[in-house]
């Protein structure tokens, strides 16, 4: 099943935490291909890996048996990596420094670009991107991380990513802390952005309805394992693993019955 | 009979360049016994800040500009932060803030949190008694209680860490608790045994109202029995669970309503609904409506006529022109 354009492939990867009897095996022999320009999302549990997952993906954590390739080679540089590979952090407040203003932070991003756009340009970049994500520019000048909300310091964070443009995203719970009206937004702009960039995006969440109105696949885990991988419809019209089945029936909707 | 009153509400933060943000404004509503409050609304439209002045907790930059809540009749204006943790915060009123779970002190007990909580509050307990009552509650919330109660925050699942910081809140029997998002961090299942543990909690008059503030509408529908739709500082629509959900009239709520994203088979085709634009800038003086700029409805006019409540289809809109 392994392809060899696969932009992510993993092979039996594995990775443990601690040593010993406390030996925490947060990613549990994983197999699976993420094509380029494919929409993927991660769905589970709290605690069943998808972070770990996800910031192996990144170059972060290393398997610590098994493989995962990135274009067929494993990450060895993660500032080359992340040229490429972008990433939406779960915590908001954490990823921004609270002694800067958002602006000169949002303005930062592009040091890791390999050519810097032009001052005009930058600044531009940042209007686009705020508006994209409902905010008004101005309203953030001068403004510093605490002196926003929730939604708001969670929108700075998707700001980075349209601002960087991408060939890959990795987003982690990105819109847990938004309206859906912004949600519907940022998505339109994601999408947008995707088709202009071919860019290939792996979702982490427990938002089941955001994974199956975007995703081309969705990837079941639990305890560290992918119990399930399909289309959106396969996998919420004929679960075939059991913790797909109670992970769908938990979801609230409005037309069914939910606590009796 | 009215638990929790709230007239007129406005709140202001001052911020260091002498701004004022009018982050809440002219929100009124009450509360019966038994009652749950859901408020949804556009990210930074002030769920938060409103919960803050709701429990008459004013630490600045943040400022009551006008307006009155009571509790079971007794006022919280004009009060001291001291006076307002000693006598209403835990005891009246209870808040569970946004990611509380996640902020629980890491170098202490679950059992030594809880009964600082009522150490604090009732003078002449013994270390014994306490422990006898934190054990009795702890029991009702469905998880080993021997082992939650000895554990250090990590040493728990979210959703352990989550039914602790609800059960802490709660020990003191608060009339009201203030949840801000509560469950929005947590996935789905474990979202489930909390809220089966909050109805149970009400149901056994351990507390006797509740807000509930997410983003999540299904789950509102669920949970709430009555919904505020809010939007750059203001309700906008105040009903039933039922009426918002299923006939919203306000057009943002309607907005609102057409983004939900549901996971039901055959739904994929759907597009949720996007609005452009961002809400007003809540430093300057708004005259008309202020959802106008971005309402796929707006008349000229709507851009400088204020709105006020008024009732339409048996509940609360702030737009003239809905019907
Ligand atoms: N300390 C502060 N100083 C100045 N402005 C603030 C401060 N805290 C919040 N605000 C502003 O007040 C408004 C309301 O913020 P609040 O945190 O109440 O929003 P919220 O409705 O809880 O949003 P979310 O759903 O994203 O949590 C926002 O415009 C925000 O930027
Ligand atoms: N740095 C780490 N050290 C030790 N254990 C970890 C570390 N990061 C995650 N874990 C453990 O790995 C498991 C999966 O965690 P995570 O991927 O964060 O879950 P989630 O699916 O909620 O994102 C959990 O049991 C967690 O406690
Ligand atoms: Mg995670
Ligand atoms: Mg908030």
């Amino acid at each position: 099943m392994l392809n060899k354009n696969s932009i992510f492939a993993a092979n039996n990867c594995t990775r443990e935490f601690g040593t010993g009897k406390k030996i925490v095996r947060a990613v549990d022999n994983t197999t699976f291909s993420i094509e380029s320009g494919e929409i993927v999302s991660i769905v589970g549990g709290s605690g069943c890996g998808k972070s770990v997952l996800a910031k192996m993906m990144l170059g972060l954590y290393k398997p610590t048996d098994g493989t995962l390739l990135y274009n067929n080679a494993p990450v060895t540089n993660t500032k080359i990596h992340w040229r490429e590979v972008q990433a939406v952090f779960q915590d908001p407040f954490s990823c921004f420094n609270q002694f800067f203003t958002i602006r000169s932070q949002l303005k930062d991003a592009f040091g890791i670009l390999q050519e810097k756009p032009s001052h005009k340009e930058i600044e531009k970049r940042i209007d686009n991107a705020l508006l994209a994500v409902n905010i008004k520019p101005h309203e953030i000048s001068g403004k510093y991380p605490f002196e926003l909300s929730g939604g708001q310091m969670q929108r700075m964070l998707l700001a980075r990513i349209f601002i960087l443009r991408p060939k890959v995203l990795i987003a982690d719970e990105p819109t847990s802390m938004v309206d859906a009206c912004v949600r519907a937004n940022i998505l339109d702009y994601l999408m947008k952005l995707k088709e202009e960039l071919k860019m290939t995006i792996v979702f982490v969440t427990h938002d089941i309805g955001l994974a199956y109105y975007v995703s081309d696949r969705l990837f079941i885990m639990h305890n560290g394992r992918i119990v399930e991988q399909g289309t959106p419809d396969e996998v919420t019209l004929s679960p075939r693993s059991e913790h797909t089945v109670r992970l769908l029936e938990d979801i609230p909707e409005i037309h069914r019955a939910w606590i009796c | 009979m009215t638990l929790f009153e709230v007239e007129q509400l406005s709140l202001h933060y001052l911020t260091r360049f002498g701004e004022k943000i009018h982050a809440v404004t002219d929100v009124s509503f009450t509360m019966k016994k038994g009652e749950i409050l859901g408020i949804a609304g556009e990210s930074g439209c002030g769920k938060s800040t409103l919960v803050n002045g709701l429990m008459g907790l004013f630490i600045p930059p943040l400022y009551p500009t006008d307006g009155i809540v009571k509790v079971a009749g007794e006022s919280l204006m004009n009060r001291t932060p001291e006076d307002i943790r000693k006598n209403v915060l835990s005891r009246k009123v209870s808040m569970i803030p946004q990611g509380a779970f996640n902020a629980l002190n890491p170098t202490r007990k679950i059992k030594d949190i809880a009964a600082d909580v009522i150490a604090a509050h009732m003078k002449d307990i013994d270390r014994k008694a306490i422990h006898t009552r934190l054990r009795e509650r702890f029991d009702l919330f469905g998880m080993n209680t021997e082992k939650v109660l000895n554990s250090y925050p990590i040493q728990l699942t979210a959703g352990e860490r989550q039914r602790s910081v609800i059960g802490i809140s709660t020990l003191l029997n608060p009339r009201m608790v203030i949840a801000d998002e509560p469950t929005s961090a947590l996935d789905v299942s474990t979202q489930k045994i909390v809220i089966k543990m909050i109805f149970n909690l009400l149901e056994k008059e351990i507390f006797s109202t509740m807000i509930f503030i997410t983003h999540e509408l299904p789950l509102l529908r669920h949970v709430a029995d009555t919904i505020a739709i809010m939007y750059a500082g203001e309700f906008v629509e105040l009903g039933t669970a039922e009426q918002i959900i299923f006939d919203p009239r306000h057009p943002y709520t309607k907005a609102l309503m057409g983004a939900m994203l549901s996971a039901e088979a055959g739904q994929k085709q759907k597009k949720p609904t996007a609005i452009e634009g961002a809400p007003p800038n809540l430093a300057k003086p708004i005259t008309g409506c202020r959802f106008a700029e971005r309402c796929p409805v707006a008349k000229p006019q709507c851009h400088h006529t204020k709105q006020n409540m008024r009732i339409i289809a048996d509940r609360q809109v702030r737009c003239e022109y809905a019907q």
